[in-house]
């Protein structure tokens, strides 16, 4: 082993790898936000039993859930353009993650609704509540504090994920890695710092969420 | 001007197919047998062992597949082996694997109630005969579930093969796209091919983990 390794390409690239690495965190958070946005209607009409809806959000979960999100991606950057929709590749970066997530999300946001004891639905009833505030106060709140846990490491996932979508020429962290290693052929040097800065990045979330489960859970439980 | 999509190009994504599940079967295979090895450091007594395994984990679940993916294939050729994707993928899937099915597998482990390793101690068995005819055959039963939901989660992660140039489905989706220019067929194809591995599977994972909630209910 006579490899002279070579960090200067990285450190004089260093503010390139910060903009990817922001890049990277702004698309985790636009996909996680609008992932939840998916998935809270679609796992409300699935418990709820609505047929030909609950059937569409099915096949949504298991197309997702069964096909590479590399596949994905390249479906939604190269295949739709075929008919007619076309995103620049960081749109189409965020589209393709918020898809993703929503889908895992959903699962999981559904088997925290599930966990809900029906007698709390009934005495929500019985109380005079409406149905929207049944679902909002009664059902999805205790069921997002049952899965909160699930779902942040869901997120973290994504967020390594979406290391993916430099592969259509994004421009998140891993692209810049990609940008800098082909003009300086220090490749294992740059995928070195990413991998060490994806490791932080995936620190920082865990210690981000937990933050916000903390003050947002601080109410003690019925039990 | 470009080939058109007939039924040779259809036959070559088809095919590739083989090198997806060769890949996947590689990963899978390296992959339980240091996912055991992971497992074991994991619920060891002896605290250096714990924590590497623990450190193990920690860095594969803390670092994009991708990541992994590059600085194997780079890092191969730092020490001399050259660059081969194809020795390259099947590691950095088999270390990617064994970190994901360690920690799966301590968990299953450690639901196996603790009285039945004391029990086995009490009747003088060897940490071999504890682990290997107590413990994990009563581990084994409680983790196919979760394992072949990761094995999904493996063979989706293949995928990821085709960007340091393995010539698999994704990356035989790409090289006939490349020539045909017709990606809504393309890629239609491809992700019906990986829905096809992946959902019976899925379905398989599902059925025994309800199977499983059938037989430990109270």
């Amino acid at each position: 082993m006579n490899y002279q390794f070579n960090f200067a390409p990285v450190i004089n690239n260093f503010d390139q790898l910060i903009y990817g690495a922001l890049i990277t965190i702004q698309l985790s958070f636009g996909a996680i936000l609008i992932g939840t946005l998916i998935a809270i209607p679609c796992a409300a009409a699935k418990t709820a039993g609505i047929k030909p809806l609950a059937w569409l959000v099915n096949i949504y979960i298991e197309v997702i859930r069964n096909t590479p999100f590399l596949i994905q991606i390249f479906f939604i950057y190269f295949s739709l353009p075929a008919l007619g929709i076309r995103f620049d590749p960081n749109t189409a970066a965020l589209v393709a993650l918020s898809v993703n997530v929503g889908a895992y999300a959903t699962e999981i946001v559904r088997a925290g609704i599930e966990s809900i004891n029906r007698g709390q639905v009934e005495a929500g009833r019985a109380l005079g509540l409406k149905g929207h505030q049944i679902f909002r106060y009664i059902i999805l709140k205790p069921a997002i504090r049952t899965i909160y846990p699930a779902l942040t490491s869901q997120f973290i996932y994504l967020m390594l994920t979406s290391s993916v979508v430099s592969a259509i020429s994004a421009t998140d962290l891993a692209a810049a890695g990609n940008n800098i290693q082909s003009a300086t052929f220090a490749a294992f040097e740059v995928y070195l710092v990413i991998t060490v800065m994806y490791f932080v990045l995936s620190l920082g979330f865990s210690g981000l969420f937990s933050a916000i489960g903390r003050t947002a859970f601080r109410y003690p439980l019925a039990r | 001007m470009f080939r058109t999509f007939g039924p040779n190009e259809f036959w070559y994504i088809v095919m590739a197919v083989q090198w997806t599940l060769l890949l996947s079967a590689v990963a899978f295979a390296g992959g339980a047998l240091g996912g055991i090895a992971v497992a074991l450091g994991r619920v060891s007594t002896v605290r250096p062992i714990r924590y590497g395994a623990l450190a193990f984990i920690r860095v594969f679940q803390g670092t994009p597949l991708l990541m992994q993916l590059f600085l194997v294939f780079f890092g191969l050729n730092i020490f001399g082996v050259g660059i081969n994707p194809w020795v390259a993928a099947a590691v950095a899937l088999t270390l990617h694997a064994s970190a994901y099915l360690g920690e799966i597998w301590r968990g299953c482990i450690e639901a196996v109630p603790q009285g039945q390793s004391e029990a086995s101690w009490a009747l003088g068995l060897g940490y071999r005969d504890r682990m290997f005819s107590v413990v994990l055959p009563q581990a084994a039963k409680i983790s196919v579930a979760p394992t072949v939901g990761f094995l999904v989660q493996l063979i989706k992660g293949t995928s990821l093969a085709s960007i340091i140039g393995f010539v698999e489905l994704t990356r035989a989706g790409q090289i006939i796209n490349n020539a045909t220019f017709q990606p809504l067929t393309v890629f239609s194809l491809v992700a019906a091919l990986y829905f096809i591995l992946c959902w019976p599977l899925s379905m398989w994972a599902r059925h025994l983990e309800g199977r499983f909630a059938v037989a430990t209910a109270r």
